[in-house]
């Protein structure tokens, strides 16, 4: 998979590339309106980044916290290495239940272990609750964004779709009659599931809760309804305080759509009477990370997604083109720890101007992971031909006379050589834009004549 | 404002030396003007970023040794580039032997604007440049060096070289519908993700175009250079120039 | 299927690899008690609206009320207790045709307009979420500034489950236009006291 032929080729619909340009614009400035109305915003940003850094240098104990409150609170806790054994953990509670059927809250978590393949490989029906997610999940497709599943559909598209899928009317586009229609269908769903399962936005060490953030109310209507409350959550996830939650759900929602909090944040700390929860704590990689000393801190992310509507080239590349689970800057410091082959091009698929560590509400220094992920990707596998041209630029840099020679070769190329050549296909400089003109004389030679 | 009586130095990278020696020029007099005493130091070579950004920074160990070896000598140097000052400050390998040497060279290496503006402490200059000008805050310099604040932080706003432009007689400042979206340049950036880059500069031309901008201008050739391509591909009217090629054709 | 000891290892095999990871000590920060300036009814009624939801008095609620003629009420607070049509059944499934709940709420947070509630105020979870529309009573009182003071009130208290809820069910995820009434409530009234 490659990102430059990704971006082509969602750059065609030149349209549509505007309109998802335009939308998550928009959402990045209602982010940074409503960030200025907290004058301590960038405090609030420091000291998430500080909570999220002290527990990744104490992860162990604080796990060890969370686990031993949780039971104490009656919670199941399963621990899972690697994905497989995450989707194991959940068939086999499915299957303890003997449960054919379960809802499911937005859970990136999920998604990257690939759960719904692997339920529906053994039999079991998977209903995505979430408005955007039911509606790729309609699609046979992942999310293309952690937060705006379905940003990169038109209401058209999903109108044809919906009248496919629910019987919704021909060519009725309304938002609100759709979601009106998906509100009937998924309100069935709830009713008839036994198993609910959510992702995890907080765990709190100190008391063995875990909190669970939406606007749809989705994951509180699954999970009140079931039996059984599956929460799948990554290790990194923990905050040692209850009270530091006030810090992360101040940031949270306004990084992520520009409104003070989500409207419903739910703390679940023991079952209801007569029923279960199981929280899966997931490793897949997470450890590896930890141990890449220059790439660590990227555990610290919450998922906002801010760092995507921010991004210049996710804005107009859309977020299928990253081919990872997790898209975006953030997604392309993750990914190449999870799979460098198949995720080599995700670090350079940013000009590294630094948007995305400025609004990362933990502080995470995106853009600098992305040039240190650079330099490791050409470490391993460098293409051939790239790793040799830059060699040879770097003999040239190094020697002062090589240098002038060839940069005066080039200079008297351009001048002579004909139009038709420079801007030959092939040199995709030119493709689309024209070179400098010549001038008769470089820096150099003017200082030579005019001040020494 | 400071007169200081020490040497700049002067740090023209090599696509300015190369395609825009008027910028340099310009640069070496606007100094000059301002009572800096400054030189060049012959032998420069590029300072690695194009390699580095591209993954081999281990391999521009010679082009930093070098560039420590050439600029040591010197009070302060002085780029008209936020992008290769910050590669230098920030992305070029510790060379093994010169750590003393790097580190003070770190510390006393500036962008133009911010030499102005921070070191000469001048706080506006006088000259007249009757110019409807938008300005191009290239990445770099805006969020590697903090030369202005960045849109996505609760911060004072500020901005260095707005600080130089905005009082010079007669010159419009275009208020852009987005005030720091990247160009698409990127280095590599620009043919490895050829369809984008190009993208992102025609989108940057647009704010421009809507906001009627007579002069883009920045701090970095390398975007001006990006950009301008594509607008006199396109056959877009605009005119391109360097800020010190701005200031300094004002003060004379 | 797995078995208990691979369950178990698997727990070792990630803490020793955490503990393997050689760490800095980095400081758990105190958080300072952040304040907001301003009348808080205002602001919180600012904040709810935001969150397109809605403040009322008591008497603007009981006037509303009977315009909805619903059929089917459950109030659990003090203040509303003679609106119930029905008891708190057993099982949240039957109140899939609940028109009404009257809740009550432990307190308001001004800058967001975020309302604690805990079991003791819900009755049953499900209860605010499968409502279609949701009425919140809260003491005007108990009204704090930002969540840092609303979690300083809130302390350890250990419910099995609590709750800042802020609005009513909302998406935007077609085409970034707002819908209210995704799957919870479809509306939401707070009733200051």
């Amino acid at each position: 998979m490659s990102h430059p032929a990704n971006a082509t080729e969602f750059l065609k619909d030149q349209a549509k590339a505007k309109w998802h340009d335009e939308t998550l614009w928009f959402v990045r400035d209602k982010r940074d309106r409503i960030s200025k109305t907290i004058p301590e915003w960038e405090t609030l940003r420091e000291l998430a980044s500080q909570i999220k850094d002290h527990v990744l240098a104490n992860l162990g104990s604080y796990l060890e916290d969370f686990e031993r409150n949780a039971l104490k609170n009656g919670i199941h806790i399963h621990w899972a290495t690697d994905a497989e054994e995450h989707n194991q953990h959940v068939l086999r509670i499915l299957q303890e239940k003997n449960c054919k059927a379960i809802v499911k809250s937005k859970s990136i978590l999920t998604e990257e272990c690939h759960l719904n393949p692997y339920l529906e490989k053994h039999g079991i029906e998977v209903v995505d609750t979430d408005l955007g997610e039911r509606i790729v999940q309609f699609l046979n497709q992942p999310p293309s964004h952690i937060v705006l599943p379905a940003i990169h559909l038109k209401k058209g598209e999903i109108s044809d779709l919906f009248h496919e899928k629910l019987q919704t009317e021909k060519g009725n586009h309304d938002p609100t009659y759709l979601t009106q229609a998906a509100r009937i269908h998924l309100r069935e769903k709830f009713l008839g599931a036994k198993v609910a399962i959510t992702g995890v936005n907080f765990g709190i060490a100190e008391t063995g809760e875990f909190v669970v953030c939406t606007n749809e109310g989705n994951a509180d209507m699954g999970v009140h309804l079931a039996d059984v409350h599956i929460a799948c959550m990554g290790i990194e996830k923990i905050l040692p305080r209850r009270k530091d939650l006030g810090v992360f759900l101040r940031l949270l929602a306004r990084s992520a759509t520009g409104q003070p909090i989500t409207n419903y944040n739910s703390h679940f700390r023991s079952p209801a009477r007569g029923k279960e929860i199981h929280i899966i704590l997931v490793d897949n990689g997470r450890t590896a990370q930890l141990a890449r000393e220059k790439f660590k801190n990227s555990l610290k992310c919450i998922r906002c997604g801010a760092c995507m509507n921010t991004c210049p080239i996710y804005r107009r590349s859309g977020g299928f083109s990253y081919g990872s689970t997790v898209p975006g800057p953030i997604g392309s410091i993750l990914s190449p720890g999870l799979d460098m082959k198949k995720h080599s091009t995700l670090p350079f698929a940013s000009t590294l101007c630094g948007s995305c560590s400025d609004v990362c509400p933990v502080k995470i220094n995106i853009h600098e992971q992305l040039y240190e992920w650079r330099q490791e990707i050409t470490k391993t596998h460098g293409e051939f031909g790239k790793g040799l041209s830059m060699k040879l630029a770097s003999g040239i840099f190094k020697s002062p006379l090589a240098y002038k020679i060839s940069g005066s070769l080039m200079r008297s190329a351009l001048k002579t050589l004909p139009d038709s050549l420079i801007y030959h296909p092939l040199n995709t400089w030119g493709k689309s834009r024209n070179l400098p003109e010549t001038p008769k004389e470089t820096f150099q030679q003017w200082y030579q004549k005019n001040r020494s | 404002m400071k007169s200081p009586s020490l040497t700049v130095a002067l740090f023209i990278p090599c696509y300015v030396d190369q395609f825009y020696p008027n910028v340099g020029v310009a640069t070496l007099e606007l100094l000059e003007k301002l009572g800096c005493k400054v030189c060049y130091p012959s032998g420069q070579t590029c300072c690695g970023q194009p390699l580095a950004n591209a993954g081999y920074e281990r391999d521009t160990m010679g082009a930093t040794r070098h560039f420590i070896q050439l600029f040591s000598g010197y009070d302060y140097v002085v780029a008209p580039s936020g992008s290769c000052v910050l590669h230098v400050k920030e992305h070029s390998p510790t060379v093994p032997g010169l750590e003393k040497e790097q580190a003070a060279l770190h510390g006393k290496i500036f962008e133009l604007t911010e030499f102005i503006t921070d070191i000469l402490q001048v706080d506006q200059l006088v000259g007249k440049f009757p110019h409807r000008v938008g300005y191009h805050a290239s990445c770099h310099g805006q969020r590697g060096l903090r030369l202005a604040s960045s849109s996505e932080l609760n911060q004072t706003p500020f901005n260095k070289a707005r600080k130089l432009l905005e009082n010079l007689e007669g010159l419009d400042w275009v208020e852009l519908g987005r005030t720091d979206e990247c160009c698409g340049f990127g280095g590599t950036f620009a043919v490895t993700e050829e369809a984008l880059s190009i993208r992102m500069g025609k989108d940057r031309l647009e704010d421009h175009q809507a906001h009627q901008t007579e002069i883009i201008t920045g701090g970095d050739m390398s975007c001006i250079m990006h950009l301008e391509g594509i607008a006199t591909r396109n056959g877009q009217k605009m005119k391109f120039m360097h800020v010190a090629e701005i200031l300094n054709q004002a003060i004379s | 299927m797995v078995s208990k000891e691979q369950i178990m290892s698997s727990r070792e095999r990630i803490l020793s690899a955490i503990a393997g990871v050689p760490s800095e000590s980095k400081k758990l920060p105190e958080i300072p008690a952040f304040r907001l300036a301003g009348d808080l009814e205002e602001l919180f009624a600012t904040a709810i609206m935001g969150n397109k939801g809605e403040v009322l008095s008591k008497e603007e609620f009981e006037k509303w009320l009977p315009t909805m003629h619903f059929s089917k009420v459950i109030s659990l607070s003090n203040h509303f207790k003679t609106h119930s049509t029905h008891e708190l059944p057993e099982d949240p499934h039957e109140l899939e045709d609940l028109g009404l709940a009257i809740l009550e709420g432990q307190l308001g947070v001004a800058e967001n307009g975020a309302i604690w509630m805990e079991d003791s105020n819900l009755g049953l979870r499900a209860l605010p979420f499968i409502t279609e529309h949701l009425a919140i009573v809260l003491d005007r009182n108990k009204l704090v500034e930002t969540m840092h003071q609303g979690y300083d009130l809130i302390g350890n208290a250990s419910s099995g489950f609590g709750l800042f809820i802020a609005g009513p069910s909302k998406t935007a995820d077609i085409e970034q236009s707002l819908v209210i009434g995704a799957h919870g409530a479809k509306s939401l009234r707070v009733v200051l006291i």
